[in-house]
């Protein structure tokens, strides 16, 4: 197992290097540059403005340098400043956004399994049922209604209309002057929204592929057997197929894990929520490579150490994995 | 802690969250003398001369002060400076300073402060894209603490309005590096509110200073929050989140007419500063025939564009300027105006006929041409289909394109690969137009992208940023008018309103043609 896991490791670092390079090309194959982007169309910029710019990011140096100078700061893990007139360092901007994204889509990721699991064996425990009908177009719903009206109607609603909930951003105003309990209550209710509009609108995918392999599973010969052999159906259903139908939602539960740090862009525009989603954005819209990067950086680690764990726990779950027979 | 429990442990949060004891319910609708604004876009930097966003400037023009300002009516008026004199050649400003005015941590205001914020800005290591007009200064003296003198090569007329420039604390900057430094998230500026606190994504919170030198501020905290959605942030306003924002047309026009809004909320409205327009490449011999350029103005029917895409909230443009100011002629006599006949006369003078299919044709060759402008305004696309349809009227293909901003502006703005543009400007408060329409400014990444070339406006660009004297410099820019609109270099369109809202608990607004926020340290809640 420790060789296994040395060796998937090993294997992370060009695979890392390799997604660096590219991403770093191709944003700067984008068109437009930082400096144009804030100084486009500004008639209090002049070419000389552009060029002493330019100089000051460093955007004069050949590609291969930038990007060399780039790796070699990210080696003593500085992602560098960003290029926005704020001119901070990356990792401070992130810092400051990770928390509230990484809250977030954790409490949604929760619901989203806690509800869409026992959807999905519901649906296919009753299969071809009404209920099962009924949570399908339930589900369905959810998946076919554009999120960001959905968000609207409930902001009009819950927010304008009845006054209940608050419509946007993660604290009310002069929260900072309230007790613990207050501001996490305060905190509690302004996620309600977006956390339940996020899970809504997911939860169709996970319920569905939940459902399929459940259905599958009880299908297999040594669910018949058990039953045959009169084991009580709720002992069949949880024990014996659940276990097996919830290794393949391992994997979904991997490629999760880079969601918690991207954050979704619509969502924390839509309730103004300082998160990932809203910086990478606006990252990107300023053509601000090291924050950009940095961003990437982060994601590609997560997506690789999140492959990494659900390998490990394939191969924990079925020796042949590790020892390479698979 | 089990799943379960922690869902009922949040359930009951959320139920004691809703009782009536919860502070937020106490803090509803009793907003005090405190003032929430909303806006889409986060400042980037808080030291004036390192940003050029709009939100930045938001929050820099009641942190800071320049040596001069715009009033209400659009005139220079002094702000640091308590008066100025130019010498009669033109060539040097002297401005006498405020006394007794201090900055916000206690540190007198002098002309140390004046003259160092005029070197870091055209320091060379200071990444600024405001340095182009301080650059024309030839010396700056500081003789005394409370003078401060420039002499300039030349006579440079926007040189004054230049010094509205936010003047920076030199006892806090001097000697360290500008783009470090802590003042660009914790600025320390003369004007009327003191940096309270930023929390990034969310809100910047200032305050009212107590002694600011034409007295305290009646609104005593002012909070600019961010909401980067236009449709969150007109429910924020409708639900009392935010105390001000800017209407879209259809919101002013249909939303906000109900009693029940209206009593809440006070509408405005003015002609904003900015004008839109459809620009040709001037490089192109179908658009080097002015009578092809004119013919098109002619077909074009401002007033409907103004209705259908501004539902009446805009006025028609002849030219460059926001109708209503100094410069702007109201009456431009060679404007050609609404007259698709005079179009159809114009084409075939210009040897075009009517070819197969009902589009004008001149050596075998079909008039038609694509407009582009940018992805995002939904105002400029319906412009153009508007534009579109009316053309086709008089025989003239139009073609639409739609393009992301920077693709735009990298892969065809600058590389001159367009044929028609639908876009915009900003309209200063200083009509030197030298950087847009000088034939000078034709070159990759400059301006005058259509390349509009005229030595006689040239000239009369020259002269009117040349005199300190309005007549003449009046003189300079009606005759530019009057040129433009025979030349038709661009079809201006139109000068949208502004439409900003204010609730109703807010008093002292004034409008006044520099907008509302001229006053804003003057408004007040009711007691």
């Amino acid at each position: 197992m420790a060789n296994y896991l040395i060796k998937r490791i090993l294997m992370l670092v060009p695979l890392l290097l390799g997604i660096t390079l590219i991403t770093f090309t191709v944003i700067h194959l984008a068109p437009g540059e930082p400096v144009e982007m804030a100084t486009a169309m500004s008639p209090k910029a002049s070419a000389a403005t552009r060029a002493r710019l330019r100089e000051f990011y460093g955007l004069d140096k050949p590609l291969h340098v930038q990007y060399g100078m780039w790796l070699s700061n990210l080696s003593r893990l500085d992602f560098g400043r960003s290029f926005a007139p704020d001119n901070r360092p990356v990792l401070d901007k992130i810092k400051e956004r990770i928390p509230i994204t990484i809250s977030l889509n954790v409490i949604a990721l929760i619901l989203e399994f806690g509800l869409a699991l026992p959807i999905g064996i519901m649906a296919a425990v009753h299969r071809d049922t009404l209920l099962d009908r009924a949570i399908s177009v339930f589900v369905f719903v959810g998946f076919a209604v554009p999120t960001f009206w959905l968000a609207l109607l409930c902001m009009y609603l819950f927010g304008v209309k009845l006054g209940w909930l608050p419509i946007s951003g993660i604290h009310s105003l002069g929260s900072d002057q309230w007790s613990f309990f207050w501001r996490s209550a305060d905190l509690a209710r302004h996620l309600v929204l977006p956390v339940s509009i996020a899970t809504f609108g997911s939860l169709a995918g996970l319920s569905r592929y939940m459902r399929s392999t459940m259905i599958e599973v009880l299908s297999q010969d040594y669910i018949t057997t058990a039953r045959a052999k009169g084991v009580r159906e709720r002992v069949v259903i949880y024990r014996h197929a659940l276990k097996n139908a919830l290794l393949p939602v391992i994997t979904l539960l991997g490629f999760s894990l880079p969601a918690l740090i991207g954050g979704s862009v619509i969502f924390e525009t839509i309730f103004s929520i300082p998160g990932m989603g809203q910086l990478f954005y606006q990252g990107v819209m300023a053509r601000d490579y090291p924050l950009v990067m940095g961003i990437l950086v982060i994601g590609a680690c997560l997506t690789l150490i999140g492959n990494l764990l659900a390998d490990l726990c394939y191969a924990l779950a079925d020796p042949r994995i590790r020892h390479g027979r698979g | 802690m089990s799943l379960a429990r922690t869902v009922c442990l949040l359930v009951l949060l959320f139920l004691t969250a809703c009782g009536k004891d919860a502070p937020w319910n106490k803090a509803q609708g009793q907003g005090g003398s405190q003032f929430v604004t909303g806006s889409i876009g986060e400042p980037s930097n808080l030291i004036p001369i390192l940003a050029s966003d709009s939100s930045s400037s938001d929050i820099s023009g009641l942190v800071y002060n320049g040596l001069v300002r715009y009033d209400k009516n659009l005139k220079l008026e002094g702000d640091l400076a308590e008066s100025w004199e130019v010498s009669p050649d033109g060539l040097k400003i002297t401005f006498h300073l405020r006394r007794g005015v201090k900055w916000h941590d206690g540190h007198d205001f002098t002309s140390r402060d004046v003259l160092y914020t005029y070197r870091v800005t055209v320091d060379p290591k200071t990444p600024t894209a405001y340095a182009e007009d301080f650059k024309q200064v030839q010396s700056a003296q500081a003789p005394d603490p409370y003078t401060f003198r420039v002499t300039y090569a030349k006579p440079f007329a926007p040189a004054l309005a230049s010094w509205g420039m936010p003047i920076l604390p030199a006892h806090l900057l001097e000697g360290k590096d500008i783009t470090k430094s802590a003042l660009s998230r914790n600025p320390v500026g003369t004007g009327p509110y003191i940096f309270k606190e930023w929390v990034p994504g969310q809100r910047l919170v200032l305050e009212a200073y107590p002694k600011y030198w034409e007295g305290a501020p009646h609104l005593a905290r002012y909070v600019y929050r961010i909401i980067p959605d236009n449709s969150t942030m007109y429910m924020e306003l409708k639900a009392g989140g935010v105390d001000m924002m800017g209407l879209s047309p259809v919101q002013y026009q249909r939303q906000t007419t109900r009693e029940e809004f209206l009593a809440r909320f006070n509408k405005y409205r003015y002609p904003a500063s900015a004008y839109t327009y459809l620009g040709y490449n001037l490089r192109l011999p179908m658009f080097q025939d002015v009578r092809v350029r004119r013919a098109i103005t002619c077909a074009i029917n401002k007033e409907e564009i103004i209705q259908g895409v501004l539902l009446g909230m805009g006025q028609i443009a002849h030219g460059p300027y926001k109708p209503g100011t100094w410069a702007y002629k109201s009456k431009v006599d060679n404007d050609p105006g609404y007259d698709p006949e005079r179009a159809k006369e114009l084409l075939q003078e210009a040897g075009y006929h009517m070819g197969a299919g009902g589009i004008l044709e001149k050596d075998g060759k079909p008039l038609s041409f694509t407009i582009m402008t940018n992805q995002g305004n939904d105002q400029r696309l319906k412009c153009a289909q508007i534009i579109q349809m009316r053309l086709k009227k008089v025989g003239i293909d139009v073609k639409i394109r739609v393009m992301e901003w920077a693709s735009f502006l990298t892969n065809f703005i600058d590389k001159g690969k367009f044929e028609a543009v639908l876009l915009g400007w900003t309209i200063s408060q200083d009509p030197d137009l030298y950087d847009v329409w000088h034939s000078s400014k034709t070159g990759p990444k400059e301006l005058n992208f259509i390349h509009y070339l005229n030595p006689e406006l040239d000239r009369l660009i020259v002269e009117g940023r040349g005199t300190f004297d309005m007549a003449k410099r009046r003189d300079c820019y009606y005759k530019i008018q009057e040129i433009l609109a025979k030349d038709q270099p661009y079809t201006f369109l139109y000068v949208p309103d502004a439409l900003p809202v204010v609730t109703s608990r807010i008093k002292g607004i004034e409008p006044a043609p520099a907008g509302i926020m001229h006053n804003f340290i003057k408004w007040y809640v009711e007691q």
